[in-house]
């Protein structure tokens, strides 16, 4: 784990790539459970510029904060996939354009 | 290159690729598997950042337990193919692809600008015993313990939404 400074920038532009994925593929997909796998993805590249930050200033916080954002996404997803079943049961379909109750 | 610049090339290549899969796939199963593929390939850039502890936690936790709630959910509500979309959706694809390549330029100006500047901080150490040290240091502990009351609430929030009569 020893090389140097030359891979900070390519891990913030792989960063900035799978981010630009999951946005691109939370507005085209239009199943709900693929576009909130599309969320994890940008969870990820979050993380992954965390960790490439951390290195490169040599502090450990980043480490911490990837610890939390890691934590948080476990309950955002026993909820979120809670909220999914719950809205499957009620409208039988899992097309985000389909969940509209909450539009006047 | 070093071995390790060219396993982080390997592993960033796989990352990308997998995650355009998981875009680009109608199948939402076919997705959570590439979705793994991307989470493992994003836990082996990781640890070639210096990275262990959180490269494993990114398997067990990511890979291990997020993944399989996905696949249990997909297996339970049996889900179907995205069906094609209607005429008039390339104006929202081509808008979406466009902003994308947008926010990837932006950052790759950013980084061509500024991170040559300095260089990495040399002799980088982020094992389990450090992580640790600071997670239980003062400075993080009560964030910590907010975390577990945060894990109970969504225990409890999943139950009571997932059930069927309240």
């Amino acid at each position: 784990m020893s090389a140097g400074a030359d891979l900070t920038t390519p891990a913030l532009l792989l960063s900035a790539g799978l981010f630009a994925i999951g946005v691109v593929g939370v507005f085209l997909r239009r199943n709900v459970i693929t576009v909130f796998m599309c969320v994890e993805l940008m969870l990820n590249a979050v993380n992954l510029a965390f960790i490439a930050f951390s290195r490169w200033r040599g502090t450990l916080d980043g480490q911490v904060l990837v610890f939390f954002v890691l934590t948080v996404a476990a309950a955002e997803a026993a909820v979120g996939l809670a909220i999914i079943i719950a809205a499957q049961r009620n409208r039988d379909t899992l097309d985000v354009d389909s969940f509209n109750l909450l539009k006047w | 290159m070093t071995l390790d610049a060219i396993l982080f090339y390997v592993f960033a290549a796989a990352a990308v690729g997998s995650a355009l899969v998981v875009v680009g796939q109608r199948h939402p199963t076919y997705s959570a598997f590439a979705l793994i593929v991307t989470l493992c390939s994003l836990s082996a850039v990781f640890g070639l950042l210096g990275s262990p502890f959180i490269a494993v936690l990114q398997v067990v936790v990511y890979a291990g337990a997020i993944m399989v709630l996905f696949l249990f959910v997909l297996m339970l509500l049996s889900v179907k193919r995205e069906e094609p979309p209607a005429r008039g959706a390339w104006g929202v694809k081509a808008t979406a692809i466009g902003l994308g390549a947008v926010l990837v330029a932006q950052v790759g100006s950013v980084l061509a600008a500024s991170a040559r500047v300095t260089p990495a901080a040399p002799g980088f150490n982020a094992s389990t015993g450090h992580v640790a040290r600071l997670l239980f240091s003062p400075a993080y502990l009560y964030v910590f313990e907010a975390t577990s009351i945060l894990i109970l609430a969504a225990l409890v929030g999943a139950v009571a939404l997932a059930k069927r009569e309240m």
